[in-house]
């Protein structure tokens, strides 16, 4: 673990952005999460560890209701967005997701162009009023995903026709171009090359500044990097949550150590 | 491990073990069968267009006299005041008497010698269409009284088959219809440049005739109320269809009820189609009163036959599309709604447009329900414009290919695969708009 950068990180000056209470999940007859509760805190990386099938991912897409696609899936307790409940009947998803951006694991871009691929989420919330405006939250978008020296001269190209790592930014473009507060990524960079995910990694850090990101991640190495706290996850129970540093360098738990020693997972 | 790697023998690699071999084998012999299968597939279609090309192609040329008519004026307009009503008393015989005339007349002009014919026999040799033919033309245009205009007039089937090759000489000495001398001066006439084969616009464009005017029956009527029934199939049946579609895959609860839904639907699919027709007859004409005979009643039967195939080709096509498009579109915050017509929906179109197409090439093709619902009537008048002649007896190609086939004159088999080839041309041109769309939509990406 000694080449972990692992840097001390005031984060304790930053306020609650999501606030989670009592958290399951149920898959059915299968209880997926278990009373998790979580605060995550404004302008700050949390990346969520754990052995596959742990429910981090789960529990990712509970912040933004993605799980409400799923039929069989049920949610109990409360998860507060700035001291909403997200999950109170009067909230909208489809206003909640707006807020709440996602990238996903594999790159997913709509089969349109790459300006296209952007301008979709501002259009459709009518976050511009002319074409000059969509223009510019466009290019923003993509510059602050770091991908917009590479596609400016090719902006009506289709976004399919990207690379892997290219593609992955363009998703995050997309995610950030409604301006959402608080960014979800699920494992973004497990379908990426080392190269790629550095670009990624470098990029996550830079929104910070400006969102809340929650990452969700199979590489430790990279939660190290990327995040100011850490929440390890074990058959859908929070482990342990805390500032990365101690995470990894002095876990509490016994569970924690095992895994990120490499013994369980 | 080690002890069985020690063991086993050193086999060369030239060498293919037994197993190899016989794996090898069955891959060789799979390769045969598809081959068998798909050459017997292969032959199959050659024999079957074959037959109906060698059959049907002689119906797109027809034999046609060119006869200078003197139209008489005092035969014609006995009143001489060009009265509309007077000029529709003057029936078919009237022009007949005319076209025999001028036959005769052109037969002597030409120095052509008659051997052993009447003048009823010269005149047998026009189709009995021909004076209709006139007469309409005359009552459309009344200027034309009085003057000598040259007709192309239809030729008696016989004459036609003799031209084509389908009566001999040899069967005209047996068959009461024609006899070897009217041959002859058909030969004759050919020879003259009187009698010609031109491409028969009149199979195209001209609506059914008796059965012993086979020379003059055309699939127009058919052909109208074909197109009649595809629009309303295609208007119906593909919004319904993929709005039920839509609607099943993506917003339906999974439970009893939506299950029992899907088997159905499936079901729906393999009822034979002659119990659409009987639900058309009791449902369509018998309860909701409907006319007989009519592109629409036969259109709504079809839609129902066709609901099936689009909902199930558009249900897969709707699976097809990957998951991670519509949870980047959710993600973004798009609603289900959006999701579905932004992003499914376009990915979908190739599958659901080809859907579409088999559906409708299967109800172009469709015989059993129309007969029923009465759309195997005798339509000499063809339907008006829509929407009203969507109300109007018509016949449907398929239709017409069956009560063809159903007549004695040999002729008719002619027609009868001259109307399949029109049939398949349709099915071909709707393929081919199907590969054209398909492409538009898959370009996009």
């Amino acid at each position: 673990m000694d080449d972990l950068r692992i840097v001390e990180r005031d984060v304790n000056t930053h306020t609650n952005k999501i606030t989670a209470r009592g958290v399951d999940v149920f898959y059915g007859g299968s209880h997926a999460i278990k009373g998790v509760d979580v605060d995550i805190l404004d302008n700050t990386v949390t990346a969520f560890i754990g052995p596959s099938g742990c429910g981090k991912s789960t529990f990712l897409r509970c912040l933004n209701r993605m799980n409400d696609t799923i039929d069989i899936c049920r949610v109990k307790g409360e998860i507060l967005l700035d001291g909403e409940n997200i999950y109170n009947p009067k909230v909208d998803p489809v206003q909640l997701r707006a807020k709440v951006g996602m990238v996903f694991q594999k790159p997913n871009p709509f089969p349109k162009s790459i300006y296209d691929n952007v301008a979709y989420g501002p259009k459709i919330h009518g976050l511009t009023r002319n074409k000059a405006e969509l223009d510019e939250v466009v290019e923003t978008s993509l510059r602050k995903a770091a991908i917009w020296n590479e596609v400016k001269d090719r902006l009506q190209a289709p976004g399919t026709g990207l690379s892997g790592g290219q593609q992955q930014r363009l998703c995050i473009a997309r995610a950030i171009a409604t301006s959402p507060e608080v960014l979800l990524m699920d494992e973004p960079c497990s379908a990426l090359d080392p190269i790629a995910t550095a670009q990624v990694e470098e990029l996550i850090d830079e929104l910070r500044a400006q969102f809340s990101v929650v990452i969700v991640t199979h590489s430790m190495q990279q939660a190290a990097r990327v995040s100011q706290r850490t929440a390890f996850f074990h058959l859908g129970n929070l482990v342990e949550y805390g500032e990365t540093g101690q995470i990894f360098t002095a876990p509490k738990d016994p569970r924690t150590e095992s895994y990120i020693t490499g013994r369980i997972g | 491990m080690t002890d069985a790697n020690a063991q086993a023998p050193r086999t060369s690699l030239f060498a293919p073990d037994a197993r190899t071999a016989r794996r090898n084998n069955s891959e060789a012999r799979f390769r045969l069968f598809g081959l068998i299968s798909v050459t017997i597939g292969l032959a199959a279609l050659v024999m079957l267009l074959s037959s109906v090309l060698f059959n049907g192609t002689s119906s797109f040329r027809q034999t046609m006299l060119e006869l200078p008519v003197t139209l008489d004026a005092k035969v014609l307009d006995k009143k001489g005041n060009r009265n509309p009503d007077d000029l529709a008393k003057v029936t078919t015989i009237g022009y007949g008497r005319l076209i025999s005339d001028a036959l005769d007349k052109a037969i002597t002009d030409n120095g052509i010698v008659v051997d052993g014919l009447t003048s009823k026999d010269v005149k047998d040799m026009i189709s009995k269409e021909a004076p209709a033919q006139i007469r309409g033309r005359v009552l459309a245009n009344p200027d034309l009284i009085g003057q000598t205009v040259s007709f192309q007039v239809l030729a008696n089937g016989r004459i036609d088959g003799y031209m084509k090759g389908r009566v001999t000489l040899e069967t005209a000495e047996r068959d009461s219809n024609v006899s070897v001398n009217q041959l002859h001066l058909a030969d004759a006439l050919h020879e003259k440049g009187l009698l010609d084969m031109p491409f028969n616009w009149l199979f195209i464009t001209a609506p059914d005739a008796s059965e012993l005017r086979p020379e003059a029956a055309g699939l127009g009527v058919a052909i109208l109320g074909s197109a009649y029934m595809m629009i309303i199939v295609l208007v119906l049946s593909l919004p319904i269809g993929v709005a039920a579609s839509i609607y099943l895959e993506e917003f339906a609860p999974q439970n009893r009820i939506t299950d029992l839904i899907e088997v159905n639907i499936s079901n729906l699919a393999a009822v034979p189609s002659i119990v659409f027709g009987i639900l058309g007859l009791a449902v369509f004409i018998n309860f909701v009163g409907l006319p007989q005979s009519a592109p629409i009643v036969g259109a709504l039967v079809l839609t129902l036959m066709t609901l099936p195939t689009i909902i199930i080709a558009t249900r897969a096509a709707l699976k097809a599309v990957p998951p991670s498009i519509r949870e980047a579109a959710l993600g973004v915050g798009a609603s289900k709604m959006q999701s579905i017509f932004h992003h499914v929906l376009p990915l979908a179109m190739p599958g659901i447009l080809t859907g579409a197409i088999i559906g409708l090439a299967q109800a172009l093709g469709e015989t059993a329900p129309l007969l029923l619902i009465g759309m195997v009537a005798f339509v000499r008048d063809y339907p008006g414009a829509p929407p009203e002649g969507f109300f109007d007896p018509a016949a449907a190609l398929p239709v017409q290919v069956y009560n063809w086939t159903q007549r004695a004159d040999p002729a008719f088999v002619e027609r009868a695969s001259g109307a399949i080839i029109v049939l398949l041309i349709f099915l071909v041109i709707m393929n081919f708009v199907a590969i054209l769309l398909r492409r538009r939509f898959e370009r996009r990406w």
